[in-house]
Parts: C-alpha cells; sequence; structure tokens
C-alpha cells in the first residue's frame, strides 16, 4: 500500500514504544503531525534496515485509544480506577507540596524513587531523587536487584571492565572492517537473543555471526530454535550455573586448554582458582546440573581449543542464579584463562564511545556532579548498605529485598512516598502481593506510564503521562555508537520522561535551573561534550557517531597492553593489582564493608527451593517453575493491549513437557491452576517437547488489560501473573543477584468442573 | 521481466514475528487478516533426546509481493524481507531464487499467481 506522508524522521530506538534497550536506527513517517508508518533504517550500521515486531507496531502504540493523554489525579478511594484530569502545573505542584511535607516530617529519605529495566529513565531520574535529597534510587521488585547489575559487578571486580560478546558492534564498518574476526564459537548461556535485544545487545547478531559461520554451544534449560541449530547443548537444571562453570574451568585446567601465556602475564589466583575448580569434578558437577559429564568436557573442550576468538554471550539468570555475582565470576574467569578478552570474535571490552554516558551510574560519575560529600551521605543512608558492602560500593541502587520490608515495618527510618517512572512493580515485582501491600502503606504515590495497569489502578495518587521514544528528544550512549533520539510528533500532553525528570529536579533544587538554563538541553550538550559535538552537531551528522580514534580506551583490541585501560596509564586492567583478578580481592573487600562475608572464589550455592535444598516442599511441588522466557512481541508487562502483537501471541501459558502432560491428563489449549505456598494463578497449556520434563516454563509480566481494571481485579494481574508464586528475600550474599525467579517449586493441578471458565481474552476483537 | 517471488532460508527463520507485522502495517490489514503467517514446528528426533525447532513463514492470499511498494520506487524490497529479524527472506526473479535455493539446504521459494 502506498503510505501517503510529508516527512521522514530518523531516530534511535530506546524504552517507551519498543520498550527495549535500543540502539536501532528507525525511520517514522509523518503525516499532518501524524506518525503513519514506522521502518528501520537501512543505513544504520546497527540493525541494517530490520525493525522487530515491536517497533513496526509503533503506530498502534501511540495512538491507541486508551493511551494516558494528560495529567490525572485520583479521585475516589485507590483501586476505584476515577482519576481526573489536571494540567501539568497542578500536577507538578500537588508532588511538590506533597514531597515538601513528607520531607519536613520525616526526611527525603522517606521517599523511594522506582525506576523499571535498563531503560532511558534510570538515569534522569536520579536527577529528582538526588535533587529532593533522597539517597533512595531503586528497582524496586527487582528481587537481588537480579539484572545485569551482578553480571558488571562482578566484571568490574574481576577484569575492571564490562566484556560482551564481540559481533562486531564497536565498528561502524561491522563485519567488513579488516580488524575484526567472527568467534569460532558463541556460547549462548543462559539467554534468548531469537526472543529481544537484552542489555544493549541486539539479539539478531548472533544470527549475523552464525550466518557467517560462528558455530554455536548453548546452555539452557530449555530447547528452542538456538539448541537445535546449536553443536552442543547443556541442558542443565535451573540455577546450576554455577556448578557448571566450575565444572568446565576444572575440566579447562586439568586438561591444560587454558591460554598460560595470557594467564602468566595477566592474571592472579590462578593457583587458588585451580584449586576450588578441583572441589568440582565432573561427576560431582554432572549429578548437581543433569548434564551428562561427556557432554560438559566436550563442550568445554570445543570452547577453549577454539580460543582466543570464541565469545561468551550470557544472559539474565547468571544474575538470578544463586549469589548472581559469584556465578558470573566463574563465567567471566572461563573466558579469562582462554585468553578470550578483548581479542577479536571473543569477550570484547565494551567501553562507551568517548566515555560519555547518558547519566551518571557510579559513585566516581556522582561525585562529580554533586560532589564527594553528597556521595558519602547517599552512600550511608542507601537502603541495604549496613548490610551489604556492595550497596556502598557498586552502582547507586537500593537493595529491593530490603527496601519493601521497610516500607511495610517502616524501620529502621519510614518510608512515606514513591516516585514510581514506567516500571508497573505491581505486575512486575517478585512477591507481587508484598509490593502491592507496601504500595499501598505509602501516603502518597506519583506514577509516570503510558497506559493504566495494575500499579496505576491500585497505588497511583497523580498520573503523568510518558511520551514514547518517537515524540521525544534524548540520546543513547551504551557501548557504541553516540547516537540521538529525535522527536517526530507530540501526542495529547505527553512528555519526555527526561524533561519530567528535569522538571521536577528544579523544582526541589531551584539552582539547577542556573546549571542548565535551558533544562534537558543543556544537560545534554554537558553530557556529550566529550565527543566534541552538541546534540545539535550529531543531529546534523545524521544522528549517530561511532568512536573511533586510534589508540583511544573505547577501540578495541587489546587494551590492557597498550596502558590506556587504567587511570595511572600503565599496562594492564583497571584492578587493584592490574591484572585480571581470578581470586578477587576487590569483590571481598567490597563484600567487607558491610556485615556480610563475600568469598573472593567461585563457589556452587544451591537455589533457595530444591529438591536438594528443601525436599519436603519439593515432594509437594515437584517442578521448577522457569519464568523470564522472552516472547518476541512483549516486553516486559508491556504491549498485551496493542493488537497486532497480542494477536501473536495471544494467551497467558504455561509451556510443559508432553510427559508432564501425560501424567496429569492435561491437553493442549486447557487452562491449569499453578501453585504453590504463596498462591495459585492460572495458565493455558502449551505442550512443548523442548521443555525439560522437570520444568514447566511461564512469561512474566502478564496482566489482562481486556478485564477489569478496578480492584480487586486489577486487570487480572492475581489471576495470570507468576510473579504472585515468587518470593523476595533471596537475594544473594553481595546483595546483587540470586532470588527464585528461575527456581519457584510449583504443582500443576487440572481444573474440574466448577472451576472458573478461561479468563475472555479480546482486547484485539476485530478492531 | 520474469515473475518475481521470495526464498525463504528455513534454517535461519527464527520465529520473530516481524516480517507478520511489517505485512500488517504495510497493508492495513487488521487483526485476522495477514499477508503472511509464522508457523511453529516442534519434531521430536527418535533416538535422541534432542528436539528440532523450525518456523515456517508462508505466505496467503492476501500477498501480493507488496506490488505497491515496489512499483512507486519507495523499496526495491517488499516490506517483510527489508524487516525480516535474520534476512532469511530474499526477493527476486524466481529463476535467480532457484539457483539460489540449489546452494541452500532448506529453504521454500513462493511465488503468487
Ligand atoms: S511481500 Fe508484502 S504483502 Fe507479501 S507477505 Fe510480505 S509484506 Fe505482506
Ligand atoms: S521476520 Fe524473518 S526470522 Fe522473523 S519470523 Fe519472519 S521470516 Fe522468520
Amino acid at each position: 500500500m502506498r503510505m501517503e506522508y510529508d516527512r521522514i524522521v530518523n531516530t534511535t530506538t530506546w524504552s517507551a514504544g519498543p520498550g527495549c534497550h535500543g540502539g536501532c536506527g528507525a525511520k517514522l513517517y509523518v503525516k499532518d503531525g501524524r506518525v503513519v508508518k514506522v521502518e528501520g533504517d537501512e543505513n544504520h550500521p546497527w540493525n541494517f534496515g530490520r525493525g522487530c515486531s515491536r517497533l513496526l507496531a509503533m503506530t498502534q502504540y501511540m495512538y491507541h485509544p486508551e493511551r494516558i493523554l494528560w495529567p490525572l489525579k485520583r479521585v475516589g478511594p485507590r483501586g476505584d480506577g476515577n482519576f481526573a484530569r489536571i494540567s501539568w502545573d497542578e500536577a507538578y505542584d500537588l508532588i511538590e507540596e506533597n514531597f515538601n511535607k513528607i520531607k519536613e516530617n520525616y526526611g527525603a529519605k522517606a521517599v523511594i524513587f522506582i525506576q523499571g529495566t535498563g531503560r532511558d529513565i534510570g538515569g534522569p531520574m536520579s536527577l529528582v531523587a538526588y535533587n529532593y535529597g533522597s539517597p533512595n534510587w531503586s528497582q524496586l521488585g527487582l528481587g537481588g536487584q537480579a539484572c545485569y547489575g551482578p553480571r558488571l559487578g562482578a566484571m568490574s571486580c574481576i577484569q575492571g571492565d564490562t566484556s560482551v560478546a564481540d559481533c562486531s558492534q564497536f565498528f561502524e564498518k561491522r563485519f567488513d572492517d579488516p580488524r575484526y574476526r567472527l568467534p569460532n564459537y558463541i556460547v549462548v548461556w543462559g539467554q534468548d537473543p531469537t526472543r529481544g535485544c537484552p542489555d544493549g545487545f541486539y539479539g539478531n547478531w548472533i544470527i549475523d555471526c552464525m550466518k557467517r559461520g560462528s558455530k554455536l554451544i548453548v546452555v539452557d534449560p530449555r530447547q528452542n530454535f538456538l539448541t537445535s541449530r546449536a553443536e552442543h547443548h547443556l541442558q542443565l537444571r535451573p540455577g546450576t550455573d554455577g556448578a557448571l562453570a566450575l565444572g568446565m574451568l576444572g575440566a579447562i585446567i586439568e586438561n591444560g586448554w587454558y591460554n598460560k601465556e595470557f594467564v602468566e602475564k595477566w592474571c592472579l589466583g590462578f593457583e587458588e582458582l585451580a584449586e576450588r575448580a578441583r572441589e568440582y569434578p565432573l561427576d560431582r558437577v554432572a549429578s548437581i546440573t543433569w548434564v551428562p559429564k561427556e557432554q560438559i568436557l566436550a563442550a568445554a573442550k570445543a570452547y577453549a581449543l577454539a580460543s582466543p576468538g570464541s565469545a561468551i554471550q550470557w544472559g539474565l539468570p547468571i544474575d538470578q542464579a544463586p549469589d548472581g555475582v559469584i556465578v558470573a565470576q566463574a563465567i567471566n574467569d572461563l573466558w579469562a584463562i582462554t585468553g578470550n578478552i578483548d581479542v577479536p570474535g571473543g569477550n570484547v571490552i565494551a567501553r562507551n564511545a568517548y566515555h560519555v554516558s547518558a547519566y551518571p551510574f557510579d559513585n566516581y560519575q556522582l561525585a562529580d556532579m554533586y560532589g564527594d560529600d553528597f556521595v558519602e551521605q547517599v552512600v550511608q543512608k542507601r537502603i541495604g548498605s549496613d548490610e551489604y558492602g556492595w550497596l556502598r560500593k557498586w552502582r547507586c541502587y537500593i537493595q529491593p529485598d530490603v527496601a519493601v520490608r521497610q516500607m511495610l515495618t517502616q524501620n529502621p527510618y519510614p518510608i512515606k512516598a514513591t516516585w514510581i517512572q514506567t516500571a508497573n512493580p505491581v505486575a512486575n515485582a517478585a512477591d507481587m502481593r508484598l509490593h502491592y501491600e507496601a504500595l499501598r502503606a505509602m501516603d502518597f504515590n506519583v506514577v509516570i506510564d503510558l497506559f493504566h495497569n495494575p500499579t496505576t489502578m491500585s497505588v497511583a495518587d497523580v498520573i503523568l503521562p510518558a511520551a514514547t521514544f518517537a515524540e521525544r528528544t534524548g540520546f543513547r550512549a551504551w557501548f557504541q555508537p553516540v547516537q540521538i533520539i529525535s522527536p517526530a510528533v507530540n501526542v495529547g500532553e505527553c512528555r519526555n520522561d527526561w524533561e519530567i525528570a528535569m522538571d521536577m529536579a528544579q523544582r526541589f533544587n531551584p539552582e539547577l535551573k542556573k546549571r542548565y538554563p535551558n533544562g534537558i538541553k543543556d544537560y545534554m550538550d554537558w553530557r556529550l561534550e566529550p565527543t566534541g559535538m552538541t546534540y545539535a552537531d550529531l543531529q546534523a551528522r545524521g544522528g549517530w557517531k561511532w568512536g573511533d580514534e586510534e589508540g583511544s580506551a573505547w577501540v578495541p583490541y587489546k587494551r590492557y597492553e597498550r596502558g590506556v585501560l587504567r587511570a595511572d596509564g600503565k599496562p594492564g586492567f583497571r584492578t587493584p593489582s592490574g591484572k585480571v583478578e581470578l581470586k578477587s580481592s576487590q569483590n571481598a573487600e567490597w563484600g567487607a564493608t558491610g556485615v556480610t562475608r563475600v568469598d573472593p572464589l567461585p563457589y556452587y550455592q544451591e537455589p533457595f527451593e530444591s529438591e536438594m535444598s528443601t525436599p519436603d516442599l519439593f515432594k509437594k511441588y515437584p517442578l521448577i517453575m522457569v519464568t523470564g522466557r522472552r516472547s518476541a512481541v512483549f516486553f516486559h508487562s508491556e504491549h498485551r493491549n496493542i493488537p497486532w502483537l497480542r494477536e501473536c501471541d495471544p494467551h497467558p501459558d504455561v509451556e510443559i513437557h508432553p510427559s508432564v502432560a501425560r501424567d496429569l491428563k492435561l491437553e493442549n489449549g486447557e487452562w491449569v491452576w499453578i501453585e504453590n505456598e504463596r498462591g495459585r494463578i492460572r495458565r493455558k497449556v502449551k505442550i512443548n517437547a523442548g521443555i525439560h520434563p522437570k520444568t514447566v516454563s511461564v512469561l512474566h509480566g502478564w496482566w489482562l488489560p481486556e478485564t477489569e481494571g478496578r480492584a480487586p481485579n486489577l486487570f487480572s494481574a492475581w489471576d495470570v501473573n507468576c510473579n504472585v508464586l515468587v518470593p523476595t528475600g533471596a537475594q544473594s550474599r553481595t546483595g546483587y543477584g540470586g532470588n527464585a525467579y528461575k527456581t519457584t517449586l510449583v504443582r500443576l493441578v487440572k481444573m474440574h468442573d466448577g472451576s472458573p471458565a478461561a479468563p475472555p481474552v479480546s482486547v484485539w476483537g476485530r478492531g | 521481466m520474469g515473475k518475481k517471488g521470495i526464498l525463504v532460508d528455513m534454517h535461519y527463520c527464527t520465529g520473530c514475528h516481524a516480517c507478520e507485522i511489517a505485512c500488517k502495517q504495510e497493508n492495513g490489514f487488521g487483526v485476522g487478516n495477514w499477508g503472511i503467517r509464522i508457523n511453529e514446528i516442534i519434531t521430536e528426533k527418535p533416538n535422541s533426546d534432542r528436539v528440532h525447532f523450525d518456523y515456517l513463514p508462508y505466505f496467503t492470499l492476501q500477498c501480493n509481493l507488496c506490488a505497491e511498494r515496489i512499483a512507486s520506487g519507495e523499496d526495491t524490497k517488499p516490506s517483510c524481507v527489508k524487516h525480516c529479524g535474520t534476512a532469511c527472506m530474499q526477493y527476486g526473479e524466481i529463476e535467480d531464487l532457484a539457483k539460489e535455493m540449489a546452494a541452500k539446504p532448506r529453504a521454500i521459494l513462493y511465488s503468487p499467481l
């Protein structure tokens, strides 16, 4: 069909809209101030013109009849769903007044600021928190803070820098750059990159490499597209990744398959690691992980002997394994002793171009912005920092499992209000009911979002409507390149998340007006300064720039030899010793600043609930529920209301092995109860031979926007969302990592006559 | 000009649904109407624990190979082909595609009319 349009706006995706971590080049076709079509940008080296289902459905998302178009305030009791339209000024006044009252009575730390995943709002939200004066910036509901933070922290301790699988993303010419070499093997560990783009990594880069010749080793409890095409598949028991990594380390060391030259020159603690790994002989590892010994050995051999030049691409289940940081450490050690750090086709060091970031995330960068004294205060008061030394040293978040309990007990200090920005914790938090009750206990909740959802309905007192990426100014600096986000249109009175954050920050701290008189425009140009370009300059040159200055810290490879990684300019890694610390002094030291002790060497810890750790519970609930499988058409709790997308994945299902279906007399498509001691939910059975017979697999984030939104139903969130069953309080010893998202024990119960009918699923109707 | 078609390399289709939505957007199709649809085929291999997953994009009566998009010069590729997440689809003359097909272990060639 020929689409009429007046202009095309080239921009970058990030957050609201497709919802993801972004990076794709997109073309927005505009007609009379309305986006009429969205396509991928064929000139953009990130995605080469491709667009995912969620990008291509943008017009349905932006112009959805139920989109919130102006600020609202609650009228009537919470849960009744009655909101009245107010102006932006009224909304800001209301928030300012309430937050200031709380500050007077309880201090600024009585407000928690809540973001969701790695989206563009994270950092700018901290502007509001810190300028208001609260140290409590959080991802509330994320049990164990288990999302990339543990992996990033582990890498920071061990090798001083983040690494990612090298799919040529650090070069503008991509696969054609002569410096680049394809990974011999890619180990895809606990991730399905065909279903989304995690941690700033475009998922289909894995396919791009496969097509060019990379072979696969896949570590996943589930069989799928990638395992079908992998040379090796290790179908492990959920949560046992740490044992598997230690087994592989032991096999590689014992057989001399490691890179002796790299280990001698650049690693510290190899003997201690070898000794620790000897505690994990393959027989023991096989019995812990369910993976036959021969398969572990064969995969370890294939990977090690094809190194240097093989990559590990890992996923969220590493963070969510018991003691996630430690599991990440073991896997980091694997790519270190095989000499794969910062070599072509290996695990390349991932510095941001020009060291630009959209916002400060760690204490050093924050000190730059707010001064040392302020940072010291924040660190001392941050929820969880007494218990967990890591909370003082690593990142700026509070410990979410501790925080939710503090909201309910009001101990050691009161928490009275929240600021929830594009997060939806009521439908996304582990132990939803606990979070629901904690948020209900607050005096005042501000929610910034695009649609009504279980969170707006149940706890919002003021709602501010956020813009999609297509309606906003911004920039993205996550590894490479530095890219800008250009607005194409306005929708209703919706506002840019960054602008909302800056507006409120300036209300709480008028001094900020002096620093950024033109608001986010000044903020962005300040952050972009190291590139030597302003927002307008970047826009004029097409919207993105790969940093490729010869000899700079952001250009691969082997930077540890060049002396560009460390502040002192000496060769080596950015660790205390300058070496890759297989035995991590920093990990232990960070831990030692709190009350918990942290082992400097990796070890295996059994899941919170399992056949081994809770045998009695296991007898009652013999199936391991693995949550968090991704759908290609949804991002976390979003997109269930987008007709084109919902039609592709219409039902909240539970995937089970045919033998489980036989045992329980379940048919494809019938509704079944999933239960444990915390409650029960309903799901539709999907029989899938790729699921391990001792596990069941469910998508998280489900609610049914087509059903009643008012309490108590809350869009059926209690009915279908797996977080009803997932506990909190299972965080690891660093406070970072753990929780039972992948290892919650459940049973399935067939519905009998008298069971409620299937929930209606009709939002996509015939419209 | 010879007859046009689309060649799909079945080894690489992941079932990401991008082609389906690309087509709906291009053609303004509502719910229930498709130009292309993905089928998931799970095969339990005999004497093996390994299960095989295939995703097969198939074209419906509604697909006219994006005739207007191509004729207007807006693009040289149909929308589904441009947006395919794995670039597993190719558009062209069926004779050329048939030659390509010979070099691929598993592929399907579609041509309407
Ligand atoms: S060629 Fe065009 S009409 Fe046919 S399936 Fe692809 S997008 Fe739809
Ligand atoms: S876009 Fe390509 S990979 Fe995705 S489902 Fe369609 S044909 Fe398959």
